[in-house]
Parts: C-alpha cells; structure tokens; sequence
C-alpha cells in the first residue's frame, strides 16, 4: 500500500526486474498486453511466446514472455501484420539486436 | 498551438487516394516502429506518423481538416475557428492507430472528446476490463510504459532514480489531459540492457475498484567512456605496451567493482581477449570482464628512442606481411 501511496509524495518506491523475478498468468499477461487472452493462446499456439508450464489451466509466463507477446501485438496492429509476420519480425529483431551488441562490444565507434 | 501539416508528416499531395495514404502509412510505420527501428527519433516520428493517419484515413476527419483550408504552414500558430467542424458529424468510428494519448495537442483541439467514449481510447484494447461479480463495473487500469536510461554504475550499486512521466489521466467530461508526475525509482542492483522494471500499481488507477496498472520502465544504459556491454559481460580494451605483451607482465586493469591486477602471458597477440570471470554485470549468473589487448607502439622521437628500434629491427627475423607475400604470388600465378 505504501507504493500507492507515493504516486505523488515522491517516497521511493523499489522496481523488480521484470525478467528475473516475475512469472505471470494468462489473465494478467493478456491485461498487460491489453488483449483478450484468445489472443495470448494464439501467440503460444504459434510458438512467439512460450509459457514456462504447460499445464492448460495454468500457464506461467516469464517477464521476458511479456516483452515479447506486447511486441507482436504492437507489430500486429500498427503494422497490419499476421502472427505469422509479427513471429518473423521478432526473430529477426532479436537476431539484429545480438549482432548490433557483439558489433559494440568490438568496436566502440559502431 | 502548432498547426500540424498530416500530409506533409505522411509526404502525401493533399488530393492523394486512400489507397495512397495507406501505403505511405505501411511504409512510415515500417520505418519508424519503435520495436524495429534503431533511428534516434523512431518513437516521435511513429507518434507524428500515426497521428497523422489517424486523420487522414478517415474520410470525416479528412474532410474536416481539409475544410481548414490548404494555406496553413507547418508550425504556424493554430487556434482552430469556431464551429470550424460545424456540419460535420463524426461517427466516432474509432481511434485504433494505438496510442491515441500520445496524439497533440492540435489533434486534441481538433478531434478531441469526440467518438472516445469515456476511456479515453488510451492502450486501444478492451483486454484490461473485466465484469465484477454481481452486476457492478470495474476495470483494471492501463498499464504504462516508458524508458530510462541508466548509467552502468546504477546497475553495480543499485541507485535512486527521479524519474518526470507524462501520463494521460481521463477527466471528469471524458476529455484525456495529460498530467506530469515524478517518481523516486530505486533501480535494482544487476538490471541489464533491455530488460524491464515493474512497478506494480503505478499505472493508470483502475475504475470501480478495479486495481490499477503497472509501469513498466525499460532499461537503457549510457554509454560508458571504458567499458562495452553485451547482455550480462562487459569489454574493455586494454592498451599494452610491445614489451609487455612480448615478456609477460602485470598490469592493473580497471573493473566497475575497482582495479584489478591481471597478469598477461608472455607473446599475447594483439586482439587476444583475456576473461576476468565474474567482473560483469551483477546477479544470478555475474557476467564476466573481457579485455581484449591491443598493442601501442611508443613514438620514435628522440635519437635514443631511434636507435633503440634499430637495434630491435636487427635483432628479429620477422616480416609482419609474409602472409600477404605469400597469398599475393598465389594470385598472381
């Protein structure tokens, strides 16, 4: 509660890295992504995302999960893309993103 | 208020085609995605982009700003005529270009409190609702993302960061007015490039007791005049001089947690990377230190200096080009 209460106050107030520390359920990931959850099963049926566990009724998403699913759906709607092409364009950005990082850390002008 | 050309932003001509709006659309969209586009201003330009579109796809809107006639220069001070828009009816039939918070000021003026209900249209998805048990309405507040740029000793230490957010708030008519706030953020200690902090309730507060969103920040670091991330490492480059790389030596390199002593094998060539473990990133799995040696040749000013590289020609057999030598004569045969 006290993290409410510091909207305004300017207390500090503790971030979590989203990548280590939170797993997510359907319902949440797809609120954060604000789509229906159809849309987040669609997004694992097509292998762009992958829960941790796959039990049906109780998938667990990891923090990167989410980075990735509101991703595609930005793709998606901004871009008139399928999942499909949204998938491609992930993969190819994180491939771009790897190479852009091993380039800096040879070259430091790059 | 800045009058705002769409089809100069779309570099479309005024009597341009739907048809021709929309590829220009695609194209600029493409360009400028935030989640593609590596150029400096991608997320401005996506905004202006998207704003821009946003107008011109929908033939009322189009109308209604064609209506304010062609002499309007981007830029130029805009106040929009009274009943500018009388005669013309928007259907409200959606704004799904996004973001539509993010739209100016002009486009506020314009087009704002018409056809976006009482949400607001922010985040332009239906998912963060949900029907409370027994009838009543609730909602669950928008979740908000920005970036921020750290510094590499923030991720060592952990710090405090204040952090200016402009955030759309819906006021009491249902108009969106954006509202600036600050936040103390403690950054977490072994945070890395492109990951993500999330600050749970710091989003949009929620309607009919419905919990508010999260902010989710994504990290960025600054680049650091001694050191290169990549993922959890870090590089370094480490200058030796001919002599130490040749004998061997000890020599003190710097790492974010303070200086080290590294001991260089004799011959180590230039290029070599020599890993000091876990002096990267903190965290579960540290990331480690690569300094990859490069060689400095001292200048030959002085006449002893001369000499003494004289006497280091006379003592070596070595050609530093008998590969190219050897390959040049395979081509020439």
């Amino acid at each position: 509660m006290s993290e409410r209460r510091s909207r305004d106050t300017g207390t500090e107030i503790t971030g979590f890295i989203l990548e280590e520390s939170t797993t997510l359920g359907l319902r949440e990931l797809s609120s954060a992504c604000a789509v229906q959850a159809e849309h987040i099963i669609e997004l694992v049926e097509e292998g762009v995302i992958e829960p941790v566990s796959y039990r049906r009724r109780r998938w667990q998403f990891t923090g990167a999960s989410l980075t990735r699913a509101r991703r595609a759906v930005a793709l998606q709607r901004d871009l008139g893309l399928n999942i499909q092409g949204a998938a491609l364009v992930l993969d190819l950005v994180d491939e771009l993103d790897r190479l852009r990082s091993r380039l800096r850390a040879i070259d430091p002008g790059s | 208020m800045k009058y705002k050309d769409y089809y100069k932003i779309m570099g479309v001509d005024r009597d341009a085609t739907q048809d021709e709006i929309k590829r220009a659309y695609r194209k600029l969209a493409r360009k400028y995605h935030p989640d593609v586009s590596k150029e400096a201003d991608a997320e401005a330009r996506f905004k202006e982009v998207g704003e821009a579109y946003e107008v011109l796809k929908d033939p009322e809107k189009r109308a209604a700003y064609d209506q304010l006639g062609a002499d309007w220069k981007a830029g130029q001070d805009f106040r929009p005529p009274p009943d500018w828009d009388a005669g013309f009816e928007f259907s409200g039939g959606g704004f799904t270009g996004g973001d539509a918070s993010a739209f100016s000021d002009f486009f506020e003026s314009l087009f704002g409190g018409r056809g976006m209900g009482g949400m607001g249209g922010t985040g332009g998805g239906m998912g963060g609702f949900r029907q409370a048990r027994g009838g009543g309405f609730s909602a669950r507040g928008e979740d908000h993302h920005a970036k921020i740029l750290i510094d590499l000793e923030d991720a060592f230490e952990g710090a405090t960061r204040s952090i200016s957010l402009t955030a759309p708030s819906v006021d009491g008519e249902g108009h969106v007015r954006t509202r600036q706030r600050t936040l103390n953020v403690r950054i977490p200690k072994g945070v890395r490039p492109g990951q993500h902090i999330r600050l749970a309730g710091q989003g949009t507060a929620g309607l009919g007791g419905g919990s508010a969103g999260d902010l989710y920040l994504e990290v960025e670091f600054r680049p650091h005049p001694l050191y290169r991330v990549d993922g959890a490492d870090l590089h370094l480059d480490l200058p030796l001089a001919p002599w130490e790389a040749a004998l061997g030596a000890k020599v003190e390199v710097p790492t974010p947690k303070g200086a080290v002593d590294l001991t260089i094998p004799p011959n180590t060539a230039a290029g070599r990377k020599l890993r000091l473990k876990g002096r990267g990133l903190p965290g579960k799995n540290p990331g480690d230190l690569y300094a990859t040696v490069r060689i400095e040749t001292p200048p030959a000013d002085t006449e002893d200096e001369k000499a003494a590289y004289r006497r280091f020609a006379d003592q070596f057999e070595f050609d530093p080009r008998a590969r190219l030598a050897a390959r040049g004569t395979e081509a020439g045969r």
